[in-house]
């Protein structure tokens, strides 16, 4: 027995069950440049005229959720769509800034799919699927065809062509950008198309419901339990297939730059009903964002990474330096990453630049409320370049951090912390987008996606459009072909049981009447989590934190506070259940963390370092997916391992200095 | 510093509202408002008063859910929305009255929280272009001045929040719904379905109870993305257009909302 496997063996003890390994069977065996082809001939099609006889829910309408809804209904299926905003429009794929990658090749700078391919298995720290990537790669460059065929405002140059740049350390311009608004212009362009849709009558549209669980009927995903969360009604929706394109759940940290209502709750529901939750502790950190100002702080904004380019990273040399930043001469400035980090500077990859701001204020080192904080300076680039120039730049960056801080960040350094904006675990799912539970297909972000362990910038818009697209819509229909499946109706002892459980944890949620807030719990396990499950993670912290969670959840379940009814608008209700989710999440997420025992993408693993302090991937123990099975409240989840395989990206170690 | 609030309650759709009055303390200058909000809910719910109900979500200013009427101000004294609407805007001793959007096709459902479905149905009746997936051409095929794609993209940055309606004396959502005809009648994609587009939905945006618009301009004022008033003499524009043409152009499909015409009977 090697020393790893005992450690396995005592965690299993503990926390976690070692099931078998399971294995992606839908992507075909032949060369990766011909795996999307193949599998989209050899899918079943279902005849047009058929088409109408069945029914799919779509849960969630950013870009993954309205693309596929458009899309499939453009096709003929009868599509019924949910979201909790009171609007499609709304989903928080909206707030995405920088752009969308695709292999265009339109620079002539020597871009291809192969190289879009490589660079995202690369930059997720080789820790996704290669079928997969290449398949994002391939769909890329028809991503920006439809887009612009829909009327989405790209930039464009004074010839009338499409602009690009480059983003993220590629060495290639091939992201697409509509000014810092690409997203938004991404989403109103499906959001577009579905409302074509809904006008046409093949998607029906149920705005402010959420989702509270998933009915599966013999092994089969049938339909959700669905709120309507105006008037309070449990409502039961079927259909022959269901789709999750419900978003990731960074808000399991309380403040990230995720919007409110972001939630774990429909894959979390689903999870439970055994789809397979694949590397929860995946989770991105990005390194540019707002520092919080107080305990009233309710979330976090990013700014673009950009202003990396040109500004400069660093903190007083001593911790007692508490002078006005201006004041401060260079000798008792720290540059801290140009220090370290010679060659690349402020321009490090976004995890070691967010754990290395992370390490000079654990140093007590961090500037303004909290000491969570560092200094993005643009003194010198305004010296150099003028005040014009870096205006014309970052002019609207500059702008939203005075509107926020009240600060001026041409006289004064900017203040930046890293915080969580985005989730690469989620739930497993195959070649075809398929969960673990036939009949359950799961888009976007809500997937554990093809970034690994770190996604590169640019990469979230063009993952979920592409599944919605261009995915879902040409596997989706190998299941159905075996459809429509039997009717079930609301006395089916699945749905039954399904309403009850909805009922039973509204009921107890409203009956408990303690002596906290919901937001008081949420932000504890928030701290938890960020504090022992954040960019570094060691096994006596997570060990902790697990110990921690389960006592906050069970305080959470005896003394949380929702008044009101059910029947009603109750904005501390929905709350309240979601973060029940959380806790159980972030759980999960902390015992995938103390079982990845490896440093890798954005996650450092301090008992996995190299001797000059930079993170250790190690590819002989984790090369693979972990997928968790439920084994029931107070059991211990099951884990199974999807071994990576690398046919063809050479397995290397970064490095940055 | 100490605040005053008083703030629109109203229980359920049909309930009647009044203002209510809060003093909230110890607020700091760098609480956005919404923030603000979150603290003074914090503290209803200990003490067992039903906390007050707002819409947020994004709360960076770009996915259009919040909407308050701040001293008689949609969005309140800043030009943008009211999750960007820090604290510091406020001295000390201050009374704010705090209103939802106030038009009648955007019923309140509970206390600031109000309906704007209206958006999405005049939406559906043709602000859109027709690309079914899988039917685009290369994305170089048709290039665009970049001159024409600046505008467009300048109006398309609409989010949809609906503070021109509730700043309008008429109560229409004109601005709303000329910022896409702008959008997508400026790219070349956009060309095929502009003067069904305008017709559709403007039959829409009055089926829906907005009122006309009288070059007013108060949209424009609180519009936090700044979209023109101009926009609205190009929808003017193309409808008069539109109509001359004859009768080629008008909307594929009747306006849709049906408890309009039940509640109108003759």
């Amino acid at each position: 027995m090697t020393n790893s496997d005992l450690l396995d063996s005592l965690d299993a003890d503990s926390f976690y069950v070692l099931g078998a390994d399971i294995a992606d069977r839908k992507a075909p065996q032949v060369p990766i440049d011909r795996r999307w082809y193949e599998r989209r001939f050899r899918a079943r099609l279902v005849n047009p005229a058929n088409r109408r006889k069945l029914d799919v829910i779509i849960v969630g309408t950013g870009l993954a959720g309205s693309s596929a809804a458009a899309t499939l209904g453009e096709a003929g299926y009868n599509i019924t769509c949910f979201c909790y905003q009171d609007s499609p429009r709304r989903a928080h794929s909206i707030a995405a800034q920088g752009g969308i990658n695709a292999a265009k090749n339109y620079r002539n700078d020597g871009d291809s799919v192969y190289r879009l391919f490589y660079d995202t298995v690369k930059g997720g720290d080789f820790r996704a699927r290669e079928s997969n990537v290449y398949r994002l790669a391939e769909l890329s460059v028809q991503i920006i065809d439809q887009c612009v065929a829909q009327g989405v405002p790209f930039a464009r140059e004074y010839g009338g062509l499409l602009d690009n740049r480059s983003f993220g350390g590629v060495q290639v311009s091939r992201t697409f950008y509509a000014r810092g608004q690409t997203g938004q212009q991404l989403l109103l362009g499906a959001y577009q198309a579905l409302e074509r849709q809904i006008a046409a009558g093949t998607v029906e549209m149920n705005t402010r419901h959420e989702m509270l669980e998933l009915i599966v009927v013999d092994g089969r995903a049938r339909g959700v339990v669905i709120r309507d969360m105006v008037s309070g009604a449990i409502e039961t929706h079927f259909a022959d297939a269901v789709v999750l394109a419900t978003g990731g759940y960074s808000n399991v940290f309380f403040l990230s730059t995720n919007a409110m209502g972001c939630n774990v709750t429909a894959t979390w529901r689903a999870y439970r009903k055994g789809a397979y939750f694949a590397n929860p502790c995946f989770t991105q950190i990005h390194p540019t964002c707002i520092p919080v100002s107080g305990d009233y702080q309710s979330k976090l904004t990013l700014m673009s990474e950009s202003l990396r380019n040109d500004g400069r990273i660093w903190v007083p040399k001593s911790g007692e330096d508490k002078r006005d930043p201006r004041n401060i001469p260079e000798a008792d400035r720290d540059y801290y990453l140009e220090r370290i980090y010679p060659s690349f500077g402020n321009l490090v990859p976004r995890d070691i630049a967010s754990r290395a701001a992370k390490n000079v204020c654990d140093e007590g080192r961090g500037v303004g409320p909290g000491g969570l904080g560092v200094y993005l300076d643009f003194a010198d680039a305004i010296a150099r370049l003028g005040r014009a120039t870096v205006e014309g730049k970052y002019g609207n960056l500059f702008s939203m951090y005075a509107q926020i801080t009240g600060e001026d960040p041409y006289k004064t350094p900017m203040r930046i912390y890293p915080a969580v904006h985005y989730t690469m675990g989620g739930l497993w799912v195959d070649y075809d987008l398929q969960s673990s539970i036939p009949g359950l297909y799961v888009t976007g972000e809500a997937n554990f996606s093809d970034h690994g362990a770190n996604r590169l910038g640019a990469s979230a818009l063009m993952q979920g459009l592409a599944d919605g697209y261009f995915v879902l819509p040409n596997t989706i229909n190998d299941y159905l072909a075996d459809g429509p499946f039997p009717r079930i109706d609301a006395s089916h002892p699945a749905v039954v049981d399904a309403v009850e459980a909805v009922r039973a944890r509204i009921d107890k949620l409203l009956s408990v009447n303690g002596g906290r807030t919901v937001d008081s719990f949420h932000k504890e396990l928030g701290r938890l989590m960020w504090d022992y499950c954040g960019m570094e993670r060691s096994e006596e912290g997570l060990r902790k934190a697990l110990t921690r969670i389960r006592e906050l959840k069970n305080e959470f379940w005896s003394d949380v506070k929702v008044l009101g009814t059910n029947e009603e608008l109750n904005q501390a209700l929905e709350r309240a259940g979601r973060v029940a989710d959380f806790f159980e999440l972030g759980e999960l997420m902390c015992i995938d963390a103390l079982v990845r025992r490896e440093s890798c993408g954005g996650h450092f693993r301090v008992e996995s370092q190299t001797a000059d302090g930079e993170a250790l991937r190690d590819d002989d123990e984790f090369a693979y997916v972990s997928a968790w099975e439920f084994e029931g409240d107070g059991g211990r989840p099951i884990l199974h391992k999807e071994p990576l395989v690398y046919e063809y990206v050479e397995l290397k170690q970064r490095s940055y200095k | 510093m100490n605040l005053t609030l008083r703030i629109w309650r109203q229980a359920s759709p049909r309930a009647k509202g009044k203002m209510a009055v809060y003093h909230v303390s110890d607020v700091s200058e760098h609480m956005s408002f919404l923030e603000m909000l979150d603290v003074l809910n914090e503290r209803l719910t200990l003490q067992g008063d039903d906390p007050i109900a707002f819409d947020s979500d994004c709360r960076e200013g770009i996915c259009g859910t919040c909407g308050l009427v701040i001293n008689g101000v949609a969005h309140g004294p800043l030009q943008t929305t009211t999750c960007q609407l820090h604290m510091r805007s406020f001295s000390d001793g201050d009374v704010i009255d705090v209103e939802p959007w106030r038009a009648e096709p955007f019923p309140v459902i509970k206390d600031l929280v109000v309906d704007r479905g209206a958006f999405d149905r005049i939406i559906q009746a043709g602000g859109y272009i027709s690309a079914p997936t899988g039917t685009a051409p290369d994305a170089h095929a048709t290039p665009v001045p970049k001159r024409d794609a600046d505008r467009a993209f300048d109006a398309a940055t609409c989010i949809g929040c609906g503070a021109c309606v509730a700043a309008c004396p008429n109560g229409s959502a004109m601005l709303f719904t000329a910022a896409k005809i702008t959008h997508l009648g400026l790219l070349p994609q956009g060309q095929p379905e502009r003067y069904s587009r305008v017709v559709g939905m403007l039959a829409q945006h009055d089926a829906e109870g907005f009122g006309g618009c009288t070059n007013i301009g108060e949209c424009t004022a609180v519009c936090p993305k700044e979209i023109p008033l101009e926009t609205i003499s190009r929808l003017n524009r193309d409808l008069i257009n539109a109509l001359t043409h004859g009768g080629s152009h008008w909307p594929k499909a009747a306006p849709i909302r049906e408890e309009l015409e039940e509640e109108e009977p003759d």
